[in-house]
């Protein structure tokens, strides 16, 4: 929720992009103005920008590189001074005692269980609604998006007593459904599918689809899904993301640990009066290491989402 | 175009009665009228349901002495608030939790700016530098947490290691109120500087190169263009960035649970409760010890509260520091 919740805000704010002061260009001598530019231009990042930025990897990935040197390593070892900066030799050992000490496989089914459920339901539901919003007319269309917009900022975490009654009620607590059922949608996939189908879909191609007696759902299913492609990538890989990463609600709602998700499973694990610290970083690994790879592959993706949820709006 | 073609070819062939067309055409605008509605009802019911339901529904909890074990719920008014209000302990969770807060916000957000000032520039290899500065975003708040408990542990620490060998002393993290509140924000910060530079890097670039250009020629250096032309130029992003950071800062939950150990000890947030936050506190009343739902709901809504205010005050401020400069 959260980090949805993030990228969405940064989507309003920006909304006057257009209108900002300072479009209207500076009454200026040509002649200088044209130099200037091309100095501009020409201004190469200097060797201090690039230490900079080797500095700043650094401190981006050491923290997880070191999480994987002690997932290598013998408990004992980390006791050293100074403490070990490279990896050992014992990573397959630790790996095998996860899996002995927590149901770790199970709980890796269970995140992409959740996971894939939320993600595919808030990619449809998304793009349907996103549909509605950027190209149908109907009544009341303004007043309702202003309210997924103002969703968009409420801490619905803040209900989790009331969600957690209701659990109750259904009979869901201690089950996947609790964790799925509200993922299933959120206001920001919502916001987001809206602004991009606005400007990916003509609005002649729906209007000659239904010259021929397309219906809505038709277009729907034949026009707007794959014109939505790409924006479904991006919300999809976010919302995966912070659907895998989600922990304070799973933690409330299962209790028994063969319905744990991978991040309840990595914190009962911590959670002992004696952490073996070899054993807990291990784990930490396996349930970040998915992630890694998803980032990998689709992290320009990622990158695309989050900056196009700055500027649009 | 396929299905056009397939759509128009049969009425096209043989003409239809009158009723018949009456009856499609009847049907064309129900499907006009009521599509629109159809699409966005899930949306509105699913969100209805697990999202705006508990949210205002807490607030009746919120007035009643309600415990998932007994049935009897007794109506009390405000006399969770009023108990709360006078609990030295709620006191103390709000304390720690605008510490951390500030401590994990300020620093972040100028270091977002500073990298993506940085980004600007034409550097070579754009993407991975991108990519290098998101990556801590992608880890779990679990798993961060659990790294960096590790790297501020009081005797096997890399962080301790390196202030002893650079003449300082060891320091018991967890057990100070200052330092804790450190090592907490820490985490906060290395998770979400990198997201917050990607966002004001897309704002900046939309800011128009005849701006620079002028400042420039006016003999502005590039700190002077970040704060004189850029941070004025991109200020509804920032109020936006704080304020996503306030509300998500005011949750935080994991990373204090985790580095007192994730048992009681993490509940508590300390052995003194020295770092113990709201939502920690929301979850020791409402699930650690017998389920006070009336009195935990009542946290959650003076949470509610608090986060309103300090959003506003965010934004109060934020848009001060603008019409100063």
């Amino acid at each position: 929720m959260t980090s949805t919740a993030r990228a969405t805000a940064s989507a309003a704010p920006s909304s006057p992009g257009s209108r900002r002061p300072g479009r209207t260009a500076l009454p200026g001598r040509p002649g200088r103005r044209a130099r200037a530019q091309l100095r501009l231009l020409r201004e190469q990042p200097g060797r201090l920008a690039y230490l900079t930025l080797v500095a700043v990897l650094f401190f981006s990935g050491f923290p997880l590189y070191y999480s994987f040197v002690v997932a290598s390593k013998d408990n004992s070892a980390l006791a050293q001074i100074p403490p070990p900066v490279l990896p050992g030799a014992n990573l397959v050992e630790n790996v095998e005692r996860v899996f002995a000490t927590v149901p770790f496989g199970t709980a890796l089914v269970n995140s992409v269980l959740v996971s894939g459920a939320v993600t595919a339901s808030v990619v449809f539901f998304s793009t349907l609604a996103g549909f509605a919003f950027a190209k149908l007319k109907f009544k009341g269309a303004k007043v309702l998006l202003v309210t997924v917009v103002a969703t968009m900022m409420v801490p619905v975490q803040l209900g989790v007593i009331p969600l957690y009654m209701l659990m109750v009620e259904l009979e869901w607590t201690d089950t996947l459904w609790a964790v799925i059922a509200p993922g299933l949608v959120n206001a920001f996939g919502v916001f987001f599918m809206t602004q991009y189908l606005r400007g990916a879909l003509p609005g002649s191609l729906i209007e000659a689809a239904r010259v021929d007696g397309a219906s809505t759902f038709r277009i729907f299913w034949q026009i707007v899904m794959p014109t939505a492609r790409p924006a479904a990538v991006v919300l999809g890989v976010l919302t995966f993301l912070t659907a895998w990463n989600d922990y304070f609600w799973p933690l409330l709602v299962l209790s028994s640990p063969d319905q744990y998700t991978v991040q309840v499973a990595l914190s009962s694990l911590s959670g002992g009066y004696v952490t073996d610290q070899s054993l807990v970083l291990t784990a930490t690994m396996l349930a970040t290491l998915p992630l890694l790879a998803v980032f990998a592959l689709l992290g320009k993706y990622m990158i695309s989402g989050i900056m196009q949820g700055a500027v649009k709006g | 175009m396929t299905l056009a073609a397939k759509e128009t070819a049969a009425p096209a062939a043989r003409p239809s009665p009158a009723s018949r067309s009456r009856r499609q055409h009847r049907r064309y605008r129900l499907d006009l009228k009521a599509s629109p509605y159809l699409y966005i009802t899930p949306f509105f019911a699913l969100f209805a349901v697990f999202g705006l339901f508990p949210l205002a529904f807490t607030a009746w909890v919120s007035t009643h002495e309600w415990s998932l074990l007994s049935d009897d719920h007794v109506f009390v008014g405000f006399g969770n608030y009023r108990t709360l209000l006078s609990d030295p302990y709620f006191w103390n969770a709000l304390g720690n939790t605008l510490s951390i807060l500030v401590l994990a916000t300020v620093p972040q957000l100028l270091a977002a700016l500073l990298l993506a000032h940085l980004l600007t520039q034409r550097l070579r290899g754009q993407t991975f530098w991108r990519m290098g500065m998101l990556l801590p975003n992608v880890a779990s708040v679990v798993a961060v947490a659990v790294i960096f408990s590790q790297l501020f542990g009081r005797d096997f620490g890399l962080v301790n290691w390196v202030l002893e060998s650079l003449g300082a002393g060891r320091i018991d993290w967890q057990a100070g109120s200052a330092t804790s509140h450190i090592a907490i924000a820490a985490m906060v910060a290395w998770k979400w500087t990198g997201y917050n530079a990607l966002i004001y890097l897309a704002a900046m670039q939309a800011v128009p190169r005849e701006v620079y250009e002028a400042a420039h020629l006016d003999g502005a250096s590039r700190m002077q263009q970040l704060f004189l032309v850029t941070v004025p130029m991109i200020r509804p992003t920032i109020v936006f960035t704080a304020i996503v950071s306030t509300i998500y800062g005011l949750q935080v939950f994991a990373e204090p649970q985790l580095f007192g150990g994730g048992g009681p000890n993490g509940v508590t947030g300390g052995a003194s409760r020295q770092f113990q936050t709201l939502t920690l506190y929301l979850y020791e009343h409402g699930f650690n010890r017998g389920f006070e739902f009336g009195y935990a709901s009542a946290v959650a809504w003076t949470m509610f509260a608090v986060i309103v205010v300090v959003a506003v005050l965010n934004y109060l401020f934020i848009r001060r520091i603008r019409s100063d400069s």
